[in-house]
């Protein structure tokens, strides 16, 4: 869980990082610092089948964690609780196996808008930003977003924090360092992919 | 005095089913500790010639980790870094309801209305939670010597009562706490060195056999623990497991041996 997740965080900066060169707009040529991008990403060819295949194995290997985890939980508490009072734990914690599988439909969603285009109100291979224009300028399809990116941040902020403490990567000294790296780290990725529908929606991003 | 209202888990035995009963606790002094109240309500039951309700208890004075109820979904009630021995009245009000049950565990099953069996934590210590020393004469004093820092979290992690409150209030029924608290104990004192990868691996793997659930870090375990073991013994104890797993080898002698 800890590890896949570690390597689900590293996908999820990386991921951002390319988004954002949506707000460089266009190069000299005309042509746009996103679509660049995503033809740079092309151009490793076979690596990126790989690196696609790496990541399908990622998320799937922490969806069985997630629920081999689930079921030995659920047979250790047979009987339940006729009242239960939350003292110790957060938002975050608790709503791990809410936040989850709404990420899981949103790398579907996501796969199907604007990898495959499937659901895409206008997609066209390699117009990176006229696909996200496409599809952002649709407020519903932005606010699924935007939700989705939410549950994302619950889940990296618990998640983060998780997995130093499943790995035994901590030391009394640096535990609200990791607390505080959570929280950062969340904040950035959430506050900068919401951005990008935001920006097309108020129009800032535009043709 | 107060009057107050009893959800209390009543269940005859093992095998049979068990319900929660209503209690009316009427003249509660807020003095009272929760047990001395509901022993007042076991003599009412008991003048009545009715079954007096069982829960466990024995020092009450909050060391020896034999009492232990969910009271109002809290392990051990609302007050923080307590046994439920410890718990006065006086942190109800009067016309409160309290629902009183016990641990629920499959690792902890009820042997009857409050009482569970935590043998389970038994067998999780004789797999590993001692050290084995040759007996003779006492060392001399400091002989061995420890660093200051490792013997307060030692100690720290040795106020571990075994009462049962971490797996009680964890979503997962998980025991990383208290076995964890025991790894760590022995763990960070010289005495623990030789046997640290198999306490570790033995533990862990009695721990998981037992039927406790996982950790998800939600950290209910430390704010329930009455002496306010912190959740960085459960980060010690995969750290250990994690290097043990790598490294650990079976005992075995070449040579010299016989």
């Amino acid at each position: 869980m800890a590890i896949t997740g570690l390597m689900g965080f590293g996908f999820v900066i990386m991921h951002m990082l390319g988004n954002l060169q949506i707000y460089l707009g266009q190069n000299v040529e005309g042509i746009y610092a996103l679509d660049q991008y995503a033809k740079n990403l092309r151009a490793f060819g076979p690596m990126l089948y790989v690196a696609r295949f790496g990541l399908l194995t990622i998320v799937l290997l922490h969806i069985v964690a997630a629920f081999q985890l689930t079921k030995i939980s659920h047979q250790g508490r047979p009987v339940k609780y006729y009242k239960t009072v939350a003292t110790g734990s957060d938002y975050a914690s608790r709503t791990m196996r809410v936040s989850g599988p709404i990420v899981l439909l949103f790398i579907i969603y996501h796969l199907l808008d604007f990898t495959f285009g499937n659901v895409n109100p206008n997609f066209h291979e390699g117009q990176v930003y006229a696909n996200v224009l496409a599809s952002f300028s649709n407020p519903l399809i932005s606010l699924f977003y935007i939700v989705a990116m939410l549950s994302l941040g619950l889940h990296m902020y618990h998640g983060l924090w998780s997995l130093f403490q499943s790995l035994g990567a901590n030391n009394t000294k640096y535990n609200d360092l990791i607390r505080k790296f959570a929280l950062l780290a969340t904040l950035v990725v959430v506050i900068g992919n919401i951005s990008i529908p935001i920006s097309v929606l108020i129009g800032v991003i535009k043709k | 005095m107060m009057n107050l209202v009893l959800y209390v888990w009543r269940q005859k035995n093992a095998q049979s089913q068990g319900q929660m009963v209503r209690y009316d606790a009427k003249n509660v002094s807020p003095d009272m500790s929760f047990l001395e109240m509901l022993d007042v309500i076991n003599e009412e039951l008991i003048s009545k010639g009715q079954d007096p309700i069982a829960f466990d208890h024995d020092c009450r004075e909050g060391i020896c980790g034999s009492c232990g109820l969910m009271i109002n979904g809290q392990a051990h009630g609302p007050k923080k870094a307590t046994t439920t021995c410890q718990l006065h009245m006086r942190s109800f009000k009067d016309g409160d309801s309290i629902y009183i049950e016990p641990w629920r565990a499959k690792a902890f099953p009820v042997i009857k209305d409050l009482v569970v069996d935590r043998s389970s934590f038994d067998r999780i210590i004789q797999a590993g939670g001692y050290v084995s020393v040759s007996t003779g004469n006492a060392p001399d004093a400091n002989s061995t010597p420890v660093p200051k820092t490792n013997a307060d979290k030692a100690m720290d992690a040795a106020s571990c009562i075994g009462c049962g409150a971490c797996v009680a209030s964890c979503p997962n029924s998980s025991a990383m706490l208290f076995t964890s608290a025991k790894i760590g104990h022995l763990g960070l004192l010289p005495q623990g060195q030789p046997e640290r990868k198999e306490r570790v691996l033995n533990m862990v793997t009695t721990m998981d056999k037992e039927g406790f659930g996982s950790c998800t870090n939600h950290r209910e375990c430390e704010a329930a623990c009455p002496k306010e073991i912190t959740v960085d013994f459960i980060a010690r104890m995969n750290r250990d497991y994690l290097w043990a797993s790598l490294t650990y080898q079976k005992p075995s002698a070449r040579g010299g041996g016989e």
